[in-house]
């Protein structure tokens, strides 16, 4: 580990790396910034596992906000124990939780030794990459609510959300694709091998016997590759002609039928010995091609709901004043809830008590926080920032204002295949042309040959599948996915890259979606502070985890941080602090005795005082992406641009500047609206692009032809989509929709090479002598000139898009 | 020539033998999690006996 000079060290905290100041924390020669920064030192180092501070330097995870005592209590309810485990034997329970908060390798190494830190934990085991825990634990030694209370303790404070007990099913990695693609390489390179002595002749007559063994050797090694492995291409041809519909699996399935058939007619007559190596081999390249193709991000969820934000257990006050953890789903119209500081409300509800300040950015993406006074609505999904507060249910959990558009027949009906890939379609036509031709050899032979018939009409059969063009679309969208994947657009699949191309309509959010989420435009009105003023006020705001301090500090300029006494944190009110024998106060204006500015059009106001004169305020709000004005210009000369937002109008003069006065401006958009204004979009035939990044962009996400999520944290939630964009990668848009455009150019590309090969293999198959050794030249030769096509010209577009 | 055949014989049942502890080794889903196992690889092994013997017993149960 490198040690950081001594100045360093005593200045951040030693847990995690937070500025420390001269900070009252301290354990011999270690600072820490706050009490819980502390606590979890204290904990790590009783347990002997301080290894933790050697892995990694100053790895902890910030703990200045503490966790309420009791917030797990509905972890003892049995019902929902049962609903949140993976397995139970006699003695054990196995739970998995998300740990949203992993972030390296100190992480695992405390992760894996939790045994330490309660001893009823038996083994506790990390997958990074989905930043998720197995615990298995010894439930009469501890409990899952232990086991709870034992991660969050040390930081890690698991992400268990009503979604955990909706969908119990561990979502199993699937194996089998792996296994059938493993079995067919197998069995393709041994047949390879025993066919060598045929490609080359030399097993002529004298060796027949060795000829008849390797023949009947080949066919038991096929058998595993056609019952087993090309499974998915008969199953999946044989429901699209049940549909009616003649997809590419069909003639792929039918190829490797007469391959098979010949072949064992071959053998079995000893007239030949078939085209095993082919089949097997080609089977194996397109397995290859799919795995390929359909390689997720383990990482990236694209299915997620409300339900993954909102929470399990919710405090309900009973008539005689009682707290009682319930789940969440249990809630009734009419019950008291009680929510605590960083909740989520769960159900529409009216306020009863305490001072609410809501923090819709799940919803909206609208980072500051809106306050609510009594006996106002707070809608569901938004987070409380300022302390416990009390509510009145007012709709149920599935009926509230955000969580009904989930009731809409979008997500209740199964996303029909709106459009048919364009593969299916080219596949169908070659089927057609292939037919042609082996009904004019047959033709041909059987006024000339009729000994060649059979033959001639297999093989044009076997030599000429469509399997080239499932290879090139496959291992196209295949580089494609993991070159966008490069830019942070990361795709849910590959149809996301052809929807994608057809897009002539781009719909935007507003807040989050062309504003940034966590920058603000700061502004300060008031005379001009004192370079000691503004030393005051920022060491006031350091103190503080308020989004608003934090933008604040980021606007004013860097001084040197001085100690504070006395700070105080009013939730909801403001922060006040003595420093150098002056009292500093900053927040709302009743807070500060200022007088509050009564027609400030948007975004939040921080008033400050020093030694009670007020000085002023800062005004923040959103801040327009960098560069956002460009990108505009750049793709509204390409796409038709639409804004629907569900904030108010104020903004409306500023984005006309934007976008021109000609752009569609929609605001006080509800979930269910944006879902409507996307459909009517669709039935005027425009194919619909909508970004956005908050809950209430779900069913408009859904609804359209391609959803992109904005997300400025990957670690965020994102909503439901076809495909997540780091914001960073905004500016990019367009280039990475033209990308996309290129994929069909590309297959058709490839498309055009492997018809060349066919025209080779054709050539010999209508005469009726297709050599086994030719087939089994022409495809892998044929397969991997495809494979590099395709790389290559993904490769040589994505030079285009770094331009 | 007949040694051909045991040769053959010899390297197929070879081959079906790696081929067996691929599947093994994908049916125990020893692909699904490619990045931990090298960073846990990397620590100081500092599990005593008893727990050692505790996790044996419980990964048996567990299939």
């Amino acid at each position: 580990m490198i040690k950081t000079t001594q100045t360093i060290e005593s200045n951040t905290c030693y847990h995690c790396g937070d500025y420390a100041g001269e900070s009252t924390f301290q354990i011999e020669d270690k600072s820490f910034c706050c009490r819980g920064c502390q606590t979890v030192y204290e904990i790590i180092n009783k347990s002997d596992l301080c290894s933790y501070y050697e892995i990694e330097n100053k790895p902890g995870i910030n703990q200045k906000q503490e966790i309420r005592k009791g917030k797990y209590d509905f972890l003892d309810d049995q019902l929902i124990i049962k609903k949140l485990i993976h397995f139970q034997d006699d003695n054990h329970q196995h739970v998995v939780f998300y740990l949203p908060q992993m972030h390296c390798a100190s992480c695992i190494w405390i992760l894996e030794h939790l045994n330490k830190i309660d001893g009823g934990i038996i083994k506790s085991q990390v997958n990074f990459i989905k930043k998720e825990v197995t615990i298995i634990y010894n439930f009469n030694a501890t409990s899952l609510k232990k086991v709870v209370e034992a991660l969050t303790i040390i930081g890690y404070e698991p992400h268990i959300s009503l979604n955990d007990i909706h969908s119990n099913k561990i979502k199993k990695y699937d194996t089998t694709r792996i296994v059938k693609l493993g079995i067919a390489g197998f069995c393709f390179g041994n047949i390879m091998m025993l066919s060598f002595p045929e490609y080359f002749s030399f097993a002529k007559s004298d060796d027949a016997d060795l000829k008849f063994w390797f023949n009947y050797l080949n066919l038991f090694l096929s058998l595993p590759v056609f019952f087993y492995s090309a499974s998915e291409f008969f199953i999946s041809g044989y429901k699209g002609i049940r549909q009616r519909f003649l997809n590419i699996d069909a003639p792929i399935a039918l190829a490797v039928l007469i391959t098979f058939t010949r072949s064992v007619y071959e053998i079995v007559s000893q007239t030949g010995s078939g085209y095993l190596d082919s089949m097997s081999g080609i089977v194996f390249f397109m397995l290859v091609g799919r795995y390929f193709q359909n390689r997720t991000y383990q990482s990236i969820s694209f299915e997620r709901d409300f339900t993954s934000y909102f929470p399990l257990g919710v405090s309900v006050i009973n008539a005689d004043g009682s707290e009682k953890q319930i789940s969440v789903s249990e809630l009734k119209v009419g019950d008291r809830i009680k929510i605590h500081n960083d909740e989520i409300v769960p159900a529409d509800a009216m306020l009863f008590l305490g001072k609410a300040t809501i923090d819709y950015s799940f919803v909206t993406g609208e980072s500051i926080p809106v306050e609510k006074n009594i006996s106002e609505i707070v809608y569901a999904g938004g987070k409380q920032t300022s302390g416990a507060i009390e509510l009145e249910v007012i709709k149920e959990v599935s009926q509230s204002y955000l969580t009904q558009l989930w009731n809409n027949e979008t997500f209740t009906k199964e996303k029909k295949i709106v459009k048919v890939s364009f593969i299916h379609q080219v596949s169908r036509y070659f089927t057609y042309i292939l037919f042609s031709i082996a009904i004019l050899a047959t033709m041909y032979w059987m006024l000339n040959d009729p000994s060649k018939v059979w033959g001639a009409f297999t093989s044009v059969l076997i030599v000429a599948c469509p399997c080239a063009l499932l290879l090139s679309a496959t291992f196209t969208n295949g580089n494609m996915i993991r070159i966008l994947n490069k830019y942070k657009l990361y795709v849910k699949n590959s149809s996301v890259i052809e929807h994608m191309s057809d897009i002539d309509t781009i719909v935007f959010d507003k807040t989050g979606t062309i504003t940034e989420q966590g920058r603000s435009e700061v502004e300060f009105r008031g005379p001009s502070l004192a370079a000691e003023q503004i030393q005051f006020i920022q060491s006031l705001a350091h103190q503080s985890n308020h989004p608003l301090s934090k933008s604040i500090i980021s606007f004013l300029p860097i001084q040197k941080i001085v100690s504070v006494k006395n700070y105080q944190e009013i939730k909801g009110l403001g922060t006040s602090a003595i420093i150098n024998d002056v009292l500093v106060k900053m927040g709302s204006a009743e807070f500060v005795n200022g007088h509050s500015v009564s027609n400030w059009q948007s975004g939040s106001i921080v008033y400050i005082s020093i030694n009670d004169k007020p000085l002023g305020f800062f005004s923040i709000k959103n801040a327009y992406r960098v560069g956002l004005k460009d990108i505009i210009k750049e793709l509204g000369s390409q796409f038709d641009l639409k804004i629907l937002s569900g904030d108010n109008a104020s903004e409306e003069p500023y984005l006309k500047t934007l976008f021109g006065d000609h752009t569609e401006m929609l605001f006080y958009q509800k979930p269910e609206d944006k879902l409507n204004f996307i459909k009517h979009l669709q039935q005027q035939k425009k194919k619909v692009l909508m970004i956005g990044d908050g809950l209430n962009d779900a069913g408009a996400l859904k609804q359209s032809e391609v959803g992109i999520a904005i997300s400025d944290n990957t670690n965020n939630f994102s909503p439901a989509c076809d495909a997540v964009l780091s914001g960073k990668n905004f500016k990019l848009l367009k280039e990475l929709i033209n990308y996309c455009r290129k994929e069909k150019i590309i297959i058709y590309a490839s498309f055009v090479l492997s018809i060349f090969y066919n025209f080779i293999g054709i050539y010999f198959a209508v005469q009726g002598d297709l050599l086994p050794v030719i087939a089994a030249i022409l495809m892998p030769i044929s397969s991997i000139s495809i494979v590099l096509l395709t790389t290559g010209l993904s490769s040589y577009y994505e030079l285009k898009l770094k331009k | 020539m007949s040694a051909i055949y045991i040769m053959v014989g010899a390297s197929l049942l070879l081959a079906i033998g790696f081929l067996i502890a691929f599947i093994w080794s994908v049916k125990t889903n020893q692909y699904e999690d490619d990045y931990t196992p090298s960073v846990r690889m990397l620590f100081d092994n500092t599990t005593t006996q008893e727990n050692k013997q505790e996790i044996n017993n419980q990964t048996k149960k567990t299939k």
